[in-house]
């Protein structure tokens, strides 16, 4: 299982250039195998900058990233190590398919692991059943599958490669509600079953207090905020300073408590809001 | 990274160079080009030296940026340069060697041409921002139309090409990043592992573009565009004083250099 640790990350896109910008600054955060993160921020907040240093897609102006205690821009191999153990996927992953077959698409992470092609068969079978691609699509084109459709795709052709950290950026972006529950809950199972760490950048909040086990806020390029759903909705301000809102529940819980209702814990969930609800009339009552 | 290649990208300002009309500076591009070339005796390559300096202060570019867009076309300059300085013929100078003296004052006037000739151009570029130049282009290439030379056809596909680059790049930047995140490789290996390597990334972004076309037709034709028949502007380009004084200036630089030869 992997450790990911992140040191004094610093990311300037253009250095030395009139263009110069400091995207993220003073990045330094710990993922313990096996956690669920969401990684939440505005637009331009850093999140995308920041994911792709954790496999050595982009490679930090300053300080470090640690993969089970080694930093993992020591070398070219350690890189290419790097990500086979740390799946990146990126945000509308759907326009990166390009084999003629669903099959072959999902295969071409483990095939370039150069694996067998009974273990490829393997493979793409178990992916494409986590990332709910059904065995119907396998011999039609990736093309001419609807996107939520190739989204899942995408998504499978990185779980294939079997990471043991697996990241994802905006997976529901632009998917319907419905579409992207079934996607979440997706991902929930893979993570139960594989025990892979999962990071997920979402601006849903949502999303967040249902699945997450830890949000990491993001905002001007620093982590502003860290820590379990309860903590983080905990500070209301902070997280709309960062230009995101809270889950509907906590908002409402917030706005009970303006009017002089006693409700005391974060809301986050329905459940918890219910609860907070009940406790506040039974001393009222 | 792809991104980094910015070579000649406009450089926004506010610098006499950047408010003068893109045509009188295509035109005095041009002159500047032929007044490089017609008088090549060092009295001309010093004026033109000066003049380009004068230039690169007034548009308010920082000498360093325009320097390191020149660093691509070294090889380029340095290749001429070599050339020149073996194949020119006169008297050596040793006896018995194949450099000349007139190679060696060949070289450096041929590769200061060069040098001069790249940061003109640049000048143009950096000043003068894509749109403009295919707008002052349509205007200039105009009388064309009369040989149904389809010129607002051409100068719209130029400036599209332009727009659309950058897209490109980035685009090419993230696939390339999805794909090495599922173990493609592209740095290693021979010619055809290294050509193959590049499917993946092609692929998709043939498919992405052709997608972008079609959207920006439809786009285009949503907003009711039909071609450049009896199309306004939105900015119409009007001569100024100072534009008329710029291509002025140009034409008396290489009236004099023409009458000094
Ligand atoms: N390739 C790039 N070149 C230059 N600047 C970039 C690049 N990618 C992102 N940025 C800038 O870095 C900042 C952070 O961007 P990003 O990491 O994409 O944020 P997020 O994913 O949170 O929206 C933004 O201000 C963005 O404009
Ligand atoms: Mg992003």
């Amino acid at each position: 299982m992997a450790e990911i640790i992140t040191e004094n990350l610093e990311h300037r896109y253009g250095a030395g250039t009139p263009f110069e910008h400091v995207a993220i600054r003073n990045v330094s955060l710990r993922f313990a195998p096996g956690e669920m993160v969401f990684l939440a921020g505005h637009t331009g907040s850093g999140k995308s900058t920041f994911i792709q240093h954790l496999n050595a897609l982009l490679a930090p102006t300053a300080g470090r990233v640690l993969l089970d205690g080694e930093d993992i821009n020591r070398s070219k191999a350690s890189r290419r190590d790097t990500r086979r153990k740390v799946g990146l996927v990126f945000q509308y992953p759907e326009y990166q398919l390009f084999e003629e077959t669903v099959r072959k698409d999902i295969a071409f992470g483990p095939r370039n692991m150069g694996l067998s092609e009974a273990e490829i068969d393997e493979r793409v079978s178990e992916a494409a059943d986590f990332a709910g691609v059904g065995e119907e699509q396998f011999d039609r084109s990736p093309l001419e599958l609807s996107g939520g459709q190739k989204r899942r795709i995408a998504i499978a052709g990185v779980m294939a490669m079997r990471p043991s950290v697996l990241i994802l950026d905006e997976p529901t972006a632009g998917l319907d509600p419905r579409g992207s529950r079934l996607l979440m809950e997706n991902l929930r199972t893979y993570r139960e079953k594989t025990g892979a760490t999962l990071l997920i950048v979402s601006h849903s909040m949502e999303d967040a207090a249902r699945y997450a086990g830890r949000i990491v806020v993001f905002r001007e390029g620093e982590v502003c905020l860290d820590g379990t759903p309860a903590e983080v909705f905990a500070h209301p301000e902070t997280v709309y300073e960062a230009g995101l809102v809270l889950p509907k529940t906590a908002e409402i819980a917030r706005l009970l408590k303006q009017q002089g209702i006693p409700v005391d814990n974060p809301a986050y969930t329905r459940e918890l809001l219910l609860e907070a609800i009940c406790r506040a009339a039974g001393l009222q009552a | 990274m792809l991104k980094d290649i910015t070579i000649g990208q406009y450089f926004p300002g506010d610098s006499i160079l950047h408010r003068l009309d893109p045509r009188a500076k295509l035109i005095a591009v041009f002159l500047y080009i032929v007044a490089l070339f017609v008088n090549s005796s060092w009295l001309a390559n010093a004026v033109m030296l000066i003049l380009t300096i004068i230039l690169m202060a007034v548009s308010g570019i920082p000498p360093r940026h325009i320097l390191r867009g020149l660093r691509p076309m070294l090889f380029i300059i340095l290749l001429t340069g070599i050339l020149n300085l073996f194949f020119t013929k006169g008297t050596p100078v040793l006896p018995g060697w194949i450099i000349t003296w007139e190679g060696i004052s060949q070289t450096i006037k041929m590769m200061l041409r060069i040098t001069m000739l790249i940061i003109g151009t640049f000048l143009l570029t950096y000043t003068t921002s894509p749109m403009q130049i295919t707008d002052g282009l349509e205007y200039l290439l105009s009388p064309l139309k009369r040989l149904h030379v389809p010129v607002h056809e051409l100068t719209l596909i130029m400036s599209m090409a332009l727009r659309f680059i950058p897209t490109l790049i980035e685009e090419t930047d993230k696939i390339m990043s999805a794909q090495k995140s599922r173990g493609a490789d592209f740095e290693t290996g021979g010619l055809v592992q290294r050509a193959k390597a590049l499917i993946p990334v092609l692929v998709p972004l043939f498919v992405s573009s052709f997608r972008r076309a079609d959207e920006l037709a439809v786009a285009m034709e949503s907003r009711c565009y039909h071609g450049g028949e009896g199309r306004t502007r939105m900015h119409e380009l009007v001569y100024t004083r100072r534009d008329i004084v710029a291509i002025c200036l140009a034409v008396a630089l290489l009236g004099l250099l023409i009458i000094l030869r």
